[in-house]
């Protein structure tokens, strides 16, 4: 049986891009299809009837729901061609544990910063760098987060960069000079096909805040 | 010298999910309570991100936040598996994990709030009972691990029992067992799991901390 895989996305949506990237990495070939938000298909609403979110990957007519599940989805499904996470269990945990603190810290305090304004913004600037800090320092002195070979918190992580330069000019800040190791390393990241064809201008990015911010009345 | 040690405290939730996972592949482990107003160096030292409990300890290597640790619990030791081997299905149960993991801190939210903050966490839970009701439950299944309990089970932990307590001691009343009966039979078929009877916090001592903790919580907002 012919494999089919369709992914129900959002071009700026940080989720998506991880299941972008995961499955350019593997080199398969799927549908992808763009959600009007304020419409959502019938097909969304069917694959994902309790959030009704994306992304949502659609495998043979299956639907998997959450970014970091279709990651590793991906990973188990397709697990000959570039491996993402790694296979010594202590290992893998380190790596879950690092997406974790992506998505329960990194996610909410850069939401934050675009936001919000006055006080709550300048609390939310200095806790974002702070946590920005704290992964800076799991990378190390490592090229990738996956060590010699871009991984599972790669994957995890690098959307955020198309966000970097929106979350800069809203907050006032420059995310080089706080954490020049960490722009090395998406730079480099943004050298792979599968990175830099998954992940939006981070003009257009900015501009898509903007207007967010007008929609939700945010000075 | 043990070769797992847990560092936990005896009224988390999050806790006895590591608890049912080690005692239901018979690994042998060394608990340590913790006392969370002041919490051990070691502990520190082991989660220094998050210093909170749970944290699994294993040949000296430590392992936190409790979704990490089970998942590695199951794939250290594979008697008695807590995942579908089957890569979507295991997909669905983790879904379902992460959707308790994400809804469960309304529950304890119900006691540590009160007035709009609580009826937020309140309609919430509710919710999320609608959801695992409407969802999660469907198809006749006695677990929602199927014949026998999985890591989606002890996932739905405080829903099981925390939430009761809750309610017993704040007078809210959120489940009711008319209106989500799959849920209900769930509820009673998680409990009478032997490892789960055996190893749940005393009711009555947790309703007596809780209520004394609400009651310093809101007493400190309001001064």
């Amino acid at each position: 049986m012919a494999e089919e895989v369709v992914l129900l996305d959002f071009w700026p949506s940080l989720f998506g891009m991880r299941s972008r990237i995961a499955l350019a990495e593997k080199g398969i070939k799927y549908e992808y299809k763009e959600e009007d938000l304020r419409n959502k298909s019938a097909l969304l609403l069917q694959m994902n009837p309790v959030h009704k979110k994306i992304p949502v990957l659609i495998h043979n007519g299956k639907p998997v729901c959450e970014s970091l599940i279709q990651v590793q989805y991906i990973d188990e499904v397709w697990h000959d061609k570039a491996p993402l996470l790694p296979s010594d269990p202590y290992q893998k945990a380190t790596v879950r544990f690092w997406a974790d603190y992506i998505d329960k810290k990194i996610y909410d305090l850069g939401s934050r910063v675009w936001k919000t304004k006055g006080e709550e913004q300048a609390t939310a600037k200095k806790e974002f760098i702070e946590s920005l800090k704290l992964i800076e320092k799991e990378l190390g002195d490592k090229p990738y987060f996956g060590g010699e070979s871009f991984g599972y918190v790669d994957v995890a992580f690098i959307p955020f960069y198309s966000w970097f330069y929106a979350y800069e000019k809203c907050g006032n800040f420059s995310i080089e000079a706080e954490c020049p190791k960490l722009i090395a390393w998406a730079k480099r990241c943004m050298q792979k096909e599968s990175v830099a064809k998954s992940l939006p201008d981070q003009q257009k990015v900015y501009d898509f805040i903007l207007q967010m911010k007008k929609h939700f009345g945010i000075e | 010298m043990a070769v797992v040690k847990l560092f936990g405290a005896w009224l988390s939730p999050y806790v006895y999910k590591v608890i049912w996972a080690l005692k239901l592949k018979g690994i042998p482990y060394e608990y340590i309570e913790e006392d969370l107003s002041n919490k051990s160096p070691l502990l520190l030292q082991y989660n220094p991100i998050h210093k909170k409990v749970p944290v699994l300890v294993h040949d000296g290597k430590p392992i936190c936040e409790s979704i990490v640790i089970l998942r590695y619990i199951d794939e250290i030791w594979p008697q008695n598996p807590l995942l579908p081997a089957d890569p979507h299905e295991r997909a669905v149960a983790l879904f379902w994990i992460k959707f308790a993991d994400d809804k469960s801190p309304f529950i304890s939210k119900l006691y540590r709030t009160d007035g709009e903050e609580q009826q937020v966490a309140a309609k919430e839970c509710f919710e999320m009972l609608e959801v695992i009701e409407g969802h999660a439950l469907v198809g006749e299944k006695k677990f929602f691990g199927g014949d026998e309990i999985n890591m989606v089970d002890i996932a739905f932990c405080s829903v099981a029992h925390w939430l009761g307590v809750i309610e017993g001691f704040t007078g809210l009343k959120i489940f009711e067992p008319h209106k989500f009966p799959r849920l209900n039979s769930w509820i009673q078929n998680f409990k009478s799991i032997p490892v789960i009877k055996d190893n749940l916090p005393d009711t009555d001592k947790m309703s007596a901390v809780l209520k004394r903790r609400r009651e310093m919580l809101l007493a400190s907002k309001s001064s």
